[in-house]
């Protein structure tokens, strides 16, 4: 298979050289230091390694890096480019929805792809949504309140 | 640096040293000439910037004492919260500590951090006296400064460039807690800005230029011992280092071999360790994880009690499945290693490396990044020690990162346990006998709470087939269980009401009897309706300093049990903060339920078949109750810590609620293991 030279991250294009059935989170973390993206489980049960490709959810732990070439992928760190943070990274604040926090950055971007299909969720819509993310601390009554919290401050971005 | 070091080295300011020794000499000006004090329990510097840095070998792993830390120091030396640094477990700045856990740092280093600020802050008054030549109790300290009138002066302009030292002793007077303007509020968490945009670096994502990766060939089945190695295919393949190292002692179940390789990537690493040819000898026949509960009791030092009239209760193995997996990077200069990694005993960490590498002290650095998560799992060095090798011999930085399935066969594991129970209770519902034997769980809450003549309880220590440690509150969440479930049992014995049976035998105790009665009024206990397929519970206990009581109500469908409403009343002296504390108490909850309902290893042969995520369960969003806490706030009690009491109650709860519903007593944890109660654990 051929090597991938660029992918489109947080809005830059970025040049590679990446086998392109290496994994999407494995370039991410040591080829271009976007730590934020996080191992968890490696099978695409936790979603800890979450990330946006074209607007859409991805774990980046089973998404190969040639499958994610081409498209507009949107890491943690491409979420408050200038510094001024997405509604719902300050819900997740103000809501204390995390203890270590090492699930937080694929929560949030589990729950900005959410509220851009659904801008109002109820509980049970969020529930479902989210629940293939683990909180292994058990925040996840705090997350549902940061994200009604998100969505009440127009958290769609 | 070596903390002496770092004290001479230190600019103009005031380094308080809080030494655990009342006798301990009163430090003046002049600097670190005398030798330093070897039992130091905490340390505070304020620099000439006005800066405060404190410094703890306590470490955060998501329980935010990152945060009461913080707010202590604030508290006592009067200034914001943001103008507080905490330097956190790292052996060559912090003073040496045991290891967090036991949830020790509320009740040993909070009280210490606050004699060490509240010290500094009465230096600070004494040098603002001395400058404007007046009487100290005229002058205030708030807000980073001290004020006489329309003078005020910042903390470094007191100090002059001075450099202060006072060691004290650990009996300074502190801030009642009625007083408190800092600590007692809901303080936001520290760093939560870096976490929320993943800028917090964890420890494995910690990077050292010319790093390479590393990766370890672990024994097909515990306890097998490498017979042969050929390892020329792995060496052949460009840029790999292989490394064969015995350890002077076994590492249980994995042994002594400690064969990997290190790569210039993670993907090279593994075809690597993929390349090597091993031969091991099996081990001998092992217990699995159905019939492990009539090996614990075939093993019980002593003998096990003989069990006429008692009740057993099993307690499957579990797994902590921190999010963030055993992680290190270690790196060699001139003989001295420096080690990043995960862990709630960086000094731990640091004498299992010294021991290994026959290194002085202050050779060995371990540094201790805030990590994903612990719950009493991170205590040894593995990832460490595995880096370290590896480093050495590759001459180069090299990243230990554990996977998933590695995190979930070779760390250790909550013991499993057998528990027997017995007990009579008069039909006045006192309680007039109890027995409590508890095999393997370990010997926290083996005790009751509740007021029990002539009670005969004890801990059998047994053989475990499994690599077993410190887990969130340990044995107890496996003896209360046993023991609020027979409470239950007794209770309905005597057709008594489960809360007025417990109250009645808890007259003595009336910390345990407010949780109780805070928990049962919250939840409407006098008022609940019994309804087809659905049941209420409730459990109670004492446990490291804090007192909780559960109520639980769930429903039953075609086996399937649903909770659906958790109250938990938890009381840990005076709180420190509120939202945190509750985050403590909502998350000990959720995990329990894991615990309680599903969670559970798997193993059979010496191979953990539980070993990933999709073969192991923990819960999820759609697993939560509603969830209640009251907390009780008492402010004239010191504080306890509170990462593990709460997680005690609900699986006790939870069992009693199904009793309720279903008129079946489970007495397994977990109490549906294949998502439905009924037919597993029994001995």
């Amino acid at each position: 298979m051929a090597n991938i030279r660029e992918l489109d991250v947080n809005g830059t294009r970025r040049r590679i050289d990446a086998d392109a059935g290496r994994t999407l989170l494995s370039v991410l973390r040591e080829d271009l230091d976007l730590t934020g993206t996080k191992y968890g489980c490696g099978e695409g049960q936790c979603a800890a390694c979450t990330v946006l490709i074209d607007g859409r959810p991805a774990r980046s732990c089973i998404t190969t890096v040639g499958a994610a070439a081409g498209k507009r992928i949107v890491t943690i760190e491409g979420l408050a480019p200038e510094g001024k943070l997405h509604p719902v990274q300050e819900a997740f604040l103000e809501a204390d929805a995390m203890q270590c926090g090492y699930c937080t950055p694929g929560m949030i971007l589990g729950a900005v792809a959410l509220l851009r299909s659904n801008p109002n969720p109820s509980d049970a819509e969020i529930v479902s949504g989210m629940n293939g993310h683990i909180c292994r601390c058990g925040t996840y009554p705090r997350i549902v309140r940061a994200i009604h919290r998100a969505a009440g401050k127009g958290g769609r971005a | 640096m070596r903390r002496r070091d770092f004290f001479a080295a230190m600019g103009g300011g005031i380094a308080v040293l809080l030494v655990d020794d009342a006798g301990a000499q009163q430090g003046g000006r002049g600097g670190m000439n005398r030798q330093m004090p070897q039992d130091v329990g905490a340390w505070l510097h304020i620099g000439e910037d006005g800066v405060v840095t404190a410094y703890t070998g306590k470490v955060d792993v998501g329980q935010n004492s990152r945060t009461s830390l913080t707010a202590a120091v604030a508290e006592e030396l009067r200034v914001p919260v943001a103008s507080v640094r905490f330097i956190m477990g790292d052996t060559a700045f912090t003073p040496f500590d045991g290891g967090t856990s036991g949830s020790q740092t509320t009740p040993m280093m909070w009280p210490q951090i606050r004699r060490a600020a509240a010290t500094a802050r009465e230096m600070l008054l004494d040098l603002a006296a001395q400058k404007w030549n007046v009487d100290r109790a005229s002058i205030s300290i708030a807000n980073g400064k001290a004020t006489y009138g329309s003078h005020t002066a910042g903390f470094g302009e007191l100090t002059q460039g001075q450099k202060i030292v006072k060691t004290i002793a650990a009996n300074v007077a502190l801030t009642p807690a009625t007083e408190w303007k800092v600590a007692g509020t809901s303080v936001a968490k520290i760093a939560g800005r870096e976490i929320v945009t993943g800028a917090h670096k964890y420890p494995s994502d910690t990077k050292r230029p010319g790093m390479l990766h590393g990766k370890i060939l672990y024994p097909p089945q515990f306890g097998a011992k490498l017979a042969s190695l050929d390892q020329s295919a792995a060496e052949a393949m460009a840029g790999v280092k292989v490394v064969h190292e015995v350890l002077a002692a076994p590492r249980a179940g994995i042994g002594s071999d400690v064969v990997g390789v290190a790569a210039p990537d993670a993907e090279t690493a593994s075809k690597a360790v993929a390349a090597l040819r091993a031969e091991w000898t099996p081990a001998a026949a092992q217990p699995s994880s159905n019939d492990v509960y009539t090996y614990f009791k075939q093993n019980a030092e002593g003998g096990a009690a003989s069990g006429a009239g008692l009740i057993p209760y099993t307690i499957a193995y579990i797994a902590h499945v921190p999010l963030e997996p055993r992680a290190a990077v270690a790196e060699w200069n001139e003989g001295k290693l420096t080690v990043w990694t995960g862990t709630q005993s960086p000094f731990g960490v640091r004498r299992e490396l010294m021991e290994h590498f026959q290194l002085p002290e202050e050779s060995v650095h371990v540094i201790m990044p805030d990590t994903g998560s612990g719950y009493g799992g991170k205590h040894q060095g593995d990832a460490a020690l595995e880096a370290a090798i590896l480093a050495k011999a590759a001459g180069r930085p090299v990243q230990r990162n554990w996977t998933r399935e590695e995190e979930m066969t070779w760390a250790y594991f909550r013991p499993g346990a057998v528990i027997e129970v017995g007990g009579k209770a008069n039909p006045d519902g006192a309680i007039a006998a109890w027995e409590f034997h508890s095999y393997n769980a370990g010997a926290s809450a083996l005790r009751t709470p509740y007021h029990v003549p002539n009670a005969r309880e004890q801990f059998h220590q047994t053989k475990s087939p499994l690599r077993q440690g410190s887990y969130r509150c340990l044995a107890a969440t496996a003896n209360n269980f046993a023991r609020e479930s027979y409470m239950d049992e007794l209770a309905h014995s005597i057709g008594m009401d489960p809360l007025a049976f417990r109250l009645k035998n808890a007259s003595h105790d009336d910390r345990l009897r407010a949780v109780m009665e805070a928990a049962a009024e919250r939840f409407g206990w006098g008022n609940r309706k019994k309804t087809p397929n659905h049941g209420f519970g409730m459990a109670a206990g004492f446990e490291k300093g804090g007192h909780v009581a559960t109520c639980a109500e769930i429903s039953v469908t075609n086996g399937a049990v649903k909770v659906l409403r958790v109250v938990e009343a938890f009381e840990c002296g005076a709180v420190i903060n509120p939202e945190h504390l509750r985050n403590q108490v909502e998350g000990a909850i959720a995990m329990g339920l894991g615990g309680a309902l599903f969670e559970h290893v798997e193993f059979a042969g010496g191979k953990i078949a539980s070993n990933r995520l999709s073969r192991y369960r923990v819960p999820r969003f759609a697993d939560m109750p509603a969830i209640e806490s009251v907390l009780l706030d008492r402010k004239d009690l010191t504080s306890a810590g509170a990462g593990e009491c709460p997680i005690i109650g609900i699986a006790p709860a939870v069992g009693n609620a199904i009793f309720d519903a279903t008129g079946q007593r489970v007495r397994s944890l977990p109490m549906a293991p294949q998502g439905v109660v009924g037919g597993a654990g029994a001995v």
